[in-house]
């Protein structure tokens, strides 16, 4: 039985009819046709599919997309603006924070929200913070100096009134 | 990667909840969906429908009292984390909550959602028994209230029926409390972030002795266990290095979980090791 | 006097990656289109009984059903090995197989239908009959009487021997030995995991008879030969391979896979495009996999630390058929490098390639060269320790000198360059290591577990010589081809048969074209991966872009350059021997006269209007190169790493990262970095935490990311790189290759300190992956001897 979602992605307005199956993931890419957020696993562990919903950073592909009707998500392709690049972007691209680049778009996502919450992070922070992200290819570490340098380059935001605290480890 | 077919009800009230659940037999409840779309992803989970209530406003919100914090069935785990409330009040619920899974699945997780999950790798099961936390759940019949250690009865199975909602969770505002601290520690499993072991300890002191322990152990069982006689040996003790390491050791917990990762038995061994641990916080907190 | 090579220039295909516009396969949309998923094995091993596809074919929105006879019935042919070595019994292997399954996920039928969750409903309705099998799994105890057959015709599931090395010497070396060291080790299976699963897409042009395939190949040209010779039946001029954007391959995406032949044919039967992307648990139980291999590895040393002798025998796990180029693994790049850095006379390798009802095997990261370094480094460190001697001393002792290369080994190659003290003491400096262990003693003493492990490590890339190739089972020869092709703007696109799935080629090919002509990087272009667009070529795979396709460029350039003189010296009519081609300016001049000059872009012009060209010169301004390779390349490093273990739970933490490699010349030491970086990483996952675990049924328990643990953020310092440079002689750019030199050595140095930790309580050698509780039990083991 299909449902009727409207769903606000990047600034535009969509209404489609929807299977309550179909995976925000495959809403965004298919129905959409923004093809940016990718899927790279399918138990959510990999966060290729990190979008922003109604402003924190989510895994689609764990989210249906009835789940999302009457929110607002922000994929990759909506973060420049203007033309211009977002500061994260323009970091990952300074610093070599990509190889091939399946896992950049929701990295980037989770980076972006990263940084509202905690503006400042150390490493561990952004190391801790990327948990939920998988990358194959660049070992992290110049995706670790990407988020430092957006951090440099973005103006003290606000930030959520607590950081997040870094947890006790056994 | 492809669930099956299945109907969907955005529930416009908790009332309107239970009765699409009693309406509709295959149906499940669906909040921030981090448990029940990866089972259904996988089609081990086949619902019928879905009853989505993560929209209901009134299940929702933190309140914290002198002596009891409450929160909603649909509070993520990144808002328990992140609120000061909770960390004042009831700290290892926080310090739990920040080390659920990674940012983004605590972004849509929800407490109940976990709960009724009962997930023997999850974290907040251990919490809440470690808490004596009580669950307030609504059905047909009304409103009745649940103890954590009646409500997880076995592996993925709780004592909510079909048709009842977990509404609301309360844990005790020990914070507030003098004398009392508590840690939760976990071994991350390296690959989906699962507590493979997850200790949570609670200590409140008296006059420079342990009155009350609390060693909670999850992971190595289909539900998390008290280390009844941890707690036994530790109550009535002054909490040194030693009686803790001595209490730790009369530890006689069944590993029964086991998997490729880590053997019941190292299970049963990371456990003491945990609950040592643990308790050395609790007690730091409790002093501090 | 290079303006762009050896600089670290941003990437400039960064820019569609940052802004979600790369083009992977999975991305690819057309109208009309058909998506298919194919019904796999639940069982290791099995005979199939029967297929029922009624159910399926009778669903809404299903268009086919089709099983592996009606693909057999309608043309397709067998998937080939594309290296046989001698002996070499080949398993039949059809894209959808009818007999038996002979792994878990082995396909046996596929449904196309109107979109993908349809299409998964369907494959749930295929009913397929099983009578199970008893399994074989280990690549050892394969071989045993009484271990299922594979398959029916390769008895004692032996698909070939290999064997190199002088013996007789080998053995000598053992008979002089005062001391010898033999260890039993397991290099466990591993599981590539390149984050984007591997995808197809068909389109069949009736009127035409031309395909074009989308697939997530590291080597485009390879796949269509193999699909128009062997298993398609389609003539390569009707063929188009598409590999646009592929999301890492790490040899993976090398092979020929059936779901390239099943989507064509489906889409040319059914005369739609049709799309098929793998799942994450689809892909590891079918995307071929690495290592696995038993190995009984004995050295021969005197008692200062000389090694005399070193004995390898290897049984390597093929799986349950032979993967495209499975047979190399653990032959030509593996045996071949069983002396490392050291100068050893006597050495001999011996191995079986062997069939088990697991998921085929092939090349991943390092494809053999990880399982050499990794024993030889074990058993250095172990024979250290049973002579008293430091491990960074005794491996001193043994280094290649300089003076020594060209260096000829017992085991074929010949390595090319190197400095190997020099690239040790670099790595001693800059870890300080002397500082490292007196801190070890102090934290000893402190009751702390605390680990140093340092490893010297070589690998042979840049594959290879055709002939060579040939000589020892490949098909095909890997060459590379490039094309430059100047535009009459002066602009140049570059047309490469190599692939780019991460290496950052679009940025690294063109600051080398930029330098040979003398031009703006910003007027090149580089071209690859669509197979109508390019010259053949081979792919990229075993480092070899740099050495094999970047040669192509230089020689493609030369000829350029040559004739661009020809065009200027005509037009300022002076002698061709008096012209110079200055690459710096990017002009054509005469010798002592830089004024009397033509640009490269009017060099350009003049070719293409050819209204004043000398007489017998063609028009144009267009050449290419196909560069064989003379040798393969060696790049080698020296490695330094520190972790502490927590001695009640067995985890290790790397707490220090230290890696010096010679990888010959650079050309962007920013994307070198990132390749050393990324490949030590990898390497580090499989000695902590990767292994895909097969139980005695067959059954792959760690088939998803939830059980497969793959390296985190979290689970690392910064690692610390350093570069010693000793070009390479073979090629005119001097480099090495950088893609996989960390991975070898990381997995061999992150042992070496866990074992160098775990020393004191008496534990000899432990398998990898060395994680928490394999530490803990060994700790606990040693306690109670």
């Amino acid at each position: 039985m299909a449902h009727t979602v409207s769903i606000n992605v990047n600034g535009a307005a969509y209404k489609r009819e929807v299977e309550p199956r179909l995976l925000l993931a495959h809403f965004i890419r298919d129905e959409i046709g923004l093809t940016g957020t990718n899927v790279g696993c399918d138990t959510s562990q990999c966060g290729a599919c990190t979008v922003l919903m109604d402003g924190v950073a989510v895994k689609s592909c764990t989210v249906l997309a009835v789940q999302a009707d009457g929110s607002s998500i922000t994929t990759i392709e909506g973060l420049a603006s203007d033309g211009k690049l977002h500061p994260v972007q323009e970091a990952f691209w300074e610093k070599h924070g990509l190889q091939c680049g399946f896992c950049t778009p929701g990295m980037i996502i989770t980076v972006v929200d990263l940084l509202k919450n905690n503006p400042h992070p150390t490493d561990e922070e952004i190391r801790h913070g990327l948990e939920g992200n998988l990358c194959r290819c660049t070992g992290y570490q110049n995706i670790v100096e990407a988020v430092k340098h957006a951090a440099k380059a973005m103006p003290a935001a606000e930030a959520l009134p607590e950081a997040m605290h870094e947890p006790a480890h056994a | 990667m492809y669930s099956a077919t299945v109907d969907y009800h955005r529930a416009t009230s908790l009332n309107d909840a239970i009765k699409t659940l009693e309406k509709n037999k295959g149906a499940k409840l669906l909040a921030g969906g981090h448990s029940l779309i990866p089972a259904m992803k996988l089609r081990v989970a086949n619902p019928t429908m879905l009853v989505d209530i993560g929209h209901i406003k009134s299940l929702g919100g933190i309140k914290v009292t002198k002596k009891e914090v409450k929160i909603g069935a649909l509070t993520t785990h990144a808002t328990v984390a992140a609120s000061s409330e909770v960390k004042d009040a009831c700290p290892i619920l926080a310090e739990a909550a920040a080390q659920i899974a990674d940012p983004q699945v605590r972004n849509r997780g929800t407490i109940a959602g976990s709960l009724a999950q009962s997930d023997p790798a999850a974290d907040y099961p251990t919490l809440m028994i470690a808490l004596d936390a009580i669950f307030s759940v609504t059905g047909p019949n009304g409103e009745r209230h649940i103890e954590a250690r009646k409500f997880f009865k076995d592996l993925f199975t709780t004592a909510l029926k079909r048709d009842e909602v977990l509404t609301s969770i309360n844990v005790p505002a020990y914070g507030n409390m003098p004398g009392m601290g508590g840690a939760y520690l976990k071994h991350r499993h390296p690959a989906s972030s699962y507590a493979v072991v997850g200790v949570a300890a609670m200590v409140g002191l008296v006059d420079g002795k342990v009155d009350h322990t609390v060693v909670v152990v999850g992971g190595a069982t289909a539900n998390p266990m008290h280390a009844a006689s941890v707690e036994s040996a530790l109550d009535g003790m002054e909490p040194t290095e030693a009686n803790i390491s001595a209490a730790v050791d009369k530890m006689d917990i069944e590993a029964t979980m086991g998997d490729s990762y880590a053997s019941s038995e190292y299970r049963a061994h990371l456990a003491k090791v945990m609950a040592k641990r643990a308790l050395m916080m609790a007690v730091e907190r409790a002093i501090g | 006097m290079s303006k762009y090579v050896g600089a670290s220039i941003k990437r400039r295909e960064d820019p569609r990656f940052i802004q979600g516009q790369g083009k992977y396969v999975a991305n690819v949309q057309m109208p009309n289109m058909a998506y298919l998923a194919i019904k796999r094995s639940p069982y290791a091993h099995a005979t199939i009984k029967s297929i029922n596809t009624k159910k399926a074919a009778a669903l809404p929105g299903v268009i086919a059903v089709f099983t592996g006879q009606d693909l057999i019935d309608g043309g397709v042919g067998k998937l080939p090995c594309g290296w046989v070595v001698p002996d070499c019994k080949v398993p039949t292997r059809w894209p959808l197989t009818v007999d038996k399954v002979r792994h878990v996920g082995d396909g046996v039928a596929c449904v196309v239908a109107e979109d993908r969750y349809i299409t998964e409903d369907a494959v749930n309705l295929i009913d397929v009959s099983y009578d199970s099998l008893p399994a074989t799994v280990d690549a050892r105890k394969t071989t045993e009487s009484g271990a299922p057959l594979v398959h029916e015709d390769i008895p004692n599931n032996i698909s070939y021997p290999w064997a190199l090395g002088n013996k007789e010497a080998m053995e000598k070396g053992f008979a002089e030995a005062e001391h010898v060291v033999e260890l039993e080790l397991i290099n466990q299976r591993l599981i590539p995991t390149a984050m984007e699963p591997r995808a197809a897409v068909a389109q069949w042009n009736a009127p035409t008879e031309e395909m074009t395939l989308w697939t997530t190949s590291q080597n485009p040209h390879i796949i269509r030969l193999l699909l128009s010779a062997f298993t398609l039946g389609i003539p390569e001029n009707k063929l188009r391979i598409i590999s646009p954007d592929v999301g890492g391959g790490f040899g993976s995406k090398i092979f020929h896979y059936p779901e390239e032949i099943i989507v064509p044919w489906v889409a040319r039967k059914i005369n739609r495009p049709v799309k098929w992307v793998a799942t994450r648990s689809e892909s590891s139980m079918t995307d071929s996999q690495g290592r696995d291999h038993v190995t009984i590895a004995r050295m021969a040393l005197k008692k200062d630390g000389t090694i005399t002798g070193i004995h390898v025998k290897t049984w390597a796990n093929m799986g349950g058929y032979l993967s495209t180029i499975a047979p190399l693994i653990p032959t030509a790049i593996y045996i071949t490098l069983l002396s490392g850095l050291y100068k050893v006379e006597g050495i001999y390798g011996e191995m079986w390639g062997t069939l088990t009802n697991t998921v085929p095997v092939d090349a991943y990261r390092g494809a053999g060269r990880p399982e050499a370094a990794y024993l030889l480094e074990r058993l250095v460190d172990v024979a250290a320790r049973d002579l008293g001697m430091d491990p960074l001393d005794i491996r001193r002792k043994n280094l290649i000198p300089k003076e020594a290369f060209p260096y000829q080994t017992p085991v074929a190659f010949m390595y090319d360059s190197g400095d190997y003290h020099r690239l040790f003491d670099k790595a001693v400096e800059m870890a300080d290591y002397k500082k490292m262990r007196e801190e070890q003693e102090k934290a000893r003493k402190d009751g702390r577990v605390v680990g140093i492990g340092i490893v010297g490590c070589i690998e042979a890339s840049g594959p290879a010589p055709s002939a060579v190739a040939g000589s020892l089972g490949f098909a095909l020869g890997p060459w590379e081809s490039g094309v430059l092709r100047v535009h009459p703007s002066g602009k140049v696109s570059l047309l490469t048969g190599s692939h780019a799935h991460g290496q950052g080629h679009e940025t690294t090919f063109a600051q080398v074209v930029a330098d040979e002509l003398g031009i703006n990087i910003d007027d090149v272009e580089v071209v690859h991966g669509d197979t109508a667009l390019l010259p053949f070529g081979m792919g990229t795979y075993g480092s070899r872009s740099a050495a094999v396709g970047g040669s192509a460029i230089v020689y493609a350039a030369r000829k350029i350059r040559a004739k661009a003189i020809k065009i200027a010296a005509h037009q300022l009519e002076a002698a061709e021997e008096d012209m110079v081609y200055d690459q710096a300016a990017g002009k054509i001049h005469v010798k002592g006269s830089p004024d009397k000059a033509k640009a490269f872009g009017e060099v350009a012009f003049a070719a293409y209007t050819a209204h004043n060209l000398p007489s017998g010169l063609e028009p144009g301004l267009e050449e290419s190169a196909f560069y064989d390779p003379a040798n393969f390349t060696f790049p080698n490093s020296a490695h330094i790493a520190q972790v502490e273990i927590d001695p009640e739970t067995g985890q290790v933490e790397i707490q220090r990262y230290v890696a010096v490699d010679d990888v010959g010349k650079v050309i962007n030491p920013l994307v070198v970095d990132g390749q050393v970086v990324g490949g030590i990483v990898q390497g580090v996952g499989q000695a902590l935490w990767e292994h895909g675990i097969y139980d005695e049924n067959g059954q792959l328990v760690t088939g998803t990311l939830m059980d497969y643990a793959i390296p985190k953020a979290s689970d690392f310092p910064m690692i610390e790189t350093s570069r010693v440079e000793t070009p390479s002689p073979h090629n005119p750019l001097g480099v090495k290759g950088a893609g996989e030199m960390g991975t070898i050595a990381a997995t061999a140095v992150v042992s070496n300190a866990v074992l160098d930790a775990l020393a004191p309580f008496g534990v000899r050698h432990i398998d990898m992956p060395l994680t928490p509780e394999k530490v803990w039990r060994a700790i606990q083991a040693a306690k109670r001897n």
